[in-house]
């Protein structure tokens, strides 16, 4: 119990690295989410709306999950050698999946008579995409924003391995900040990720359209 | 702590003989499969059975926590959300930060790892399997009851294996995930794949790192897909179902 109390006082006491290596870990997060909603967001909304590539996006979220982010990192070592590329690669791969199938999802599972009754109004392919299937697929495609981002902080902790920075260094580092320093970073960590999970669910609950929101029970 | 381990794990001797590697090691090719199939038996063997161990034990134990938590909650609903939001607590912390802090209070043993990877498992198998209880259709459920089935039957003939298709893939969900968690707890017991990796990143030889991450990767591809097979031999009437 007392190695949690020390890692108290380390918080104060170093609070400004604390700050530091949270900031670096969030830029990585925050490149990373950043970069696979751009990769995955057009293509999973597109292949939606089209109602085709199922197969497509169900492999890759199978597949997608299947990949160890430690084993990821390991390899992308390799191929890019140390440093950030290497990491943001890897968690690029580790938050596709997630956004891809359910920006799918949220599109491909919009009630049909609803779009047949848009077509019917007059409305192009464009303002059916933007005005009746996105609206009603925004808490589903958002919900695979907040997996993506809650992942892949949660899995930047282990870029430190790979000369990725953030607050991973301080966790492998005992020699430099002790066990309380240790303990700290790891305290820091979790509440990070429980405290982007809050946030992103409470982004989603603000973006939803009212309509939407009515038409559900939870 | 890890350095700690490091240390007592000694020095690496990753690339050992010179006189006598082929090119691919003495030039630090990408991933040397002689070195790779000369260093199985001691070196990867050994920790993809550990990591398919503790994988097995951890699915094992969350499953038999789990499981009953969703029979409770299926009868008892209000327990519904504080269930699922404790598991989903659990579910969220980061697995490194979980480790760490799990160390001064359990040590650095296998149960501290196996006590991090259920806490994991949890949630995906508690939803899964409340999810799939409550998919049997109201109609089938009364039609047992009009059949003058018991509540105990209705439970263990129509709910239970109507529920399985999504038991057994939530499952599939809760071991690819350990698989990848198991990596991580490398960094507090020197046990499974992930502690080539750990330790290979010591030194800039890829061929230790690279071929115990790619092993991993290959080991949870293996997994998923037989679970699928299991799955489809047990449910054959669920075949044309969609799993995402």
């Amino acid at each position: 119990m007392h190695t949690f109390f020390a890692s108290f006082s380390f918080m104060a006491d170093h609070f400004g690295l604390l700050a530091d290596r949270t900031v670096d870990h969030l830029k990585l997060s925050a490149a990373a989410v950043a970069v696979a909603l751009v990769l995955a967001l057009p293509l999973g909304v597109w292949l939606g709306h089209r109602g085709k590539g199922s197969f497509l996006t169900v492999s890759i979220s199978n597949i997608g999950r299947a990949l160890p982010s430690l084993a990821l990192i390991a390899i992308f070592l390799g191929l890019l050698g140390i440093g950030f590329v290497n990491v943001l690669t890897a968690l690029v791969v580790m938050a596709v999946p997630p956004v891809l199938t359910h920006a799918y999802l949220s599109v491909e599972q919009v009630d049909p008579d609803l779009v047949r009754a848009g077509r019917g109004m007059g409305l192009t392919e464009w303002q059916i995409l933007t005005r009746i299937e996105l609206p009603l697929a925004l808490p589903v495609l958002f919900t695979g924003i907040r997996i993506a981002a809650v992942y892949v902080i949660s899995s930047a902790t282990l870029a430190a391995v790979a000369g990725g920075g953030g607050l991973g260094d301080i966790i492998l580092n005992q020699v430099s900040y002790g066990l309380s320093g240790v303990i700290a970073a790891a305290l820091w960590v979790a509440v990070l990720a429980l405290a982007a999970d809050a946030l992103f669910g409470a982004l989603r609950s603000r973006l939803t359209p009212r309509g939407v929101l009515a038409g559900r029970s939870g | 702590m890890s350095s700690a381990l490091l240390a007592a794990a000694g020095p690496q001797p990753v690339i050992p003989d010179f006189g006598t590697v082929s090119s691919c090691v003495r030039d630090n090719g990408l991933f040397c499969v002689d070195w790779f199939t000369a260093n199985f038996s001691s070196m990867f063997g050994p920790a993809l059975v550990q990591h398919v161990r503790l994988t097995v034990i951890a699915v094992g134990v969350g499953f038999l926590i789990a499981f009953p938590l969703a029979l409770l909650a299926h009868f008892r609903r209000r327990l519904v959300k504080p269930l699922g939001g404790l598991t989903s607590f659990l579910y969220t912390i980061p697995p490194m930060a979980l480790f760490t802090l799990l160390v001064p209070v359990f040590g650095l043993s296998v149960l501290t790892a196996e006590i991090a990877l259920v806490s994991y498992t949890l949630m995906v198998l508690f939803k899964s399997s409340l999810t799939g209880l409550g998919e049997v259709p109201e109609e089938v459920r009364r039609a047992g009851e009009g059949m003058g089935l018991t509540r105990r039957e209705i439970l263990w003939r129509i709910e239970l294996p109507l529920a399985l298709p999504a038991v057994i893939s939530g499952l599939r969900v809760a071991t690819v995930t350990t698989i990848s968690v198991v990596e991580v707890a490398a960094f507090i017991i020197d046990q499974g794949l992930g502690s080539p990796i750990i330790q290979g990143l010591q030194s800039p030889f890829n061929t230790q790192f690279i071929g115990a991450g790619l092993l991993a990767v290959a080991l949870a591809l293996a997994a998923d897909g037989l679970i699928v097979l299991v799955g489809r031999l047990l449910t054959p009437w669920a075949r044309t179902r969609r799993t995402v």
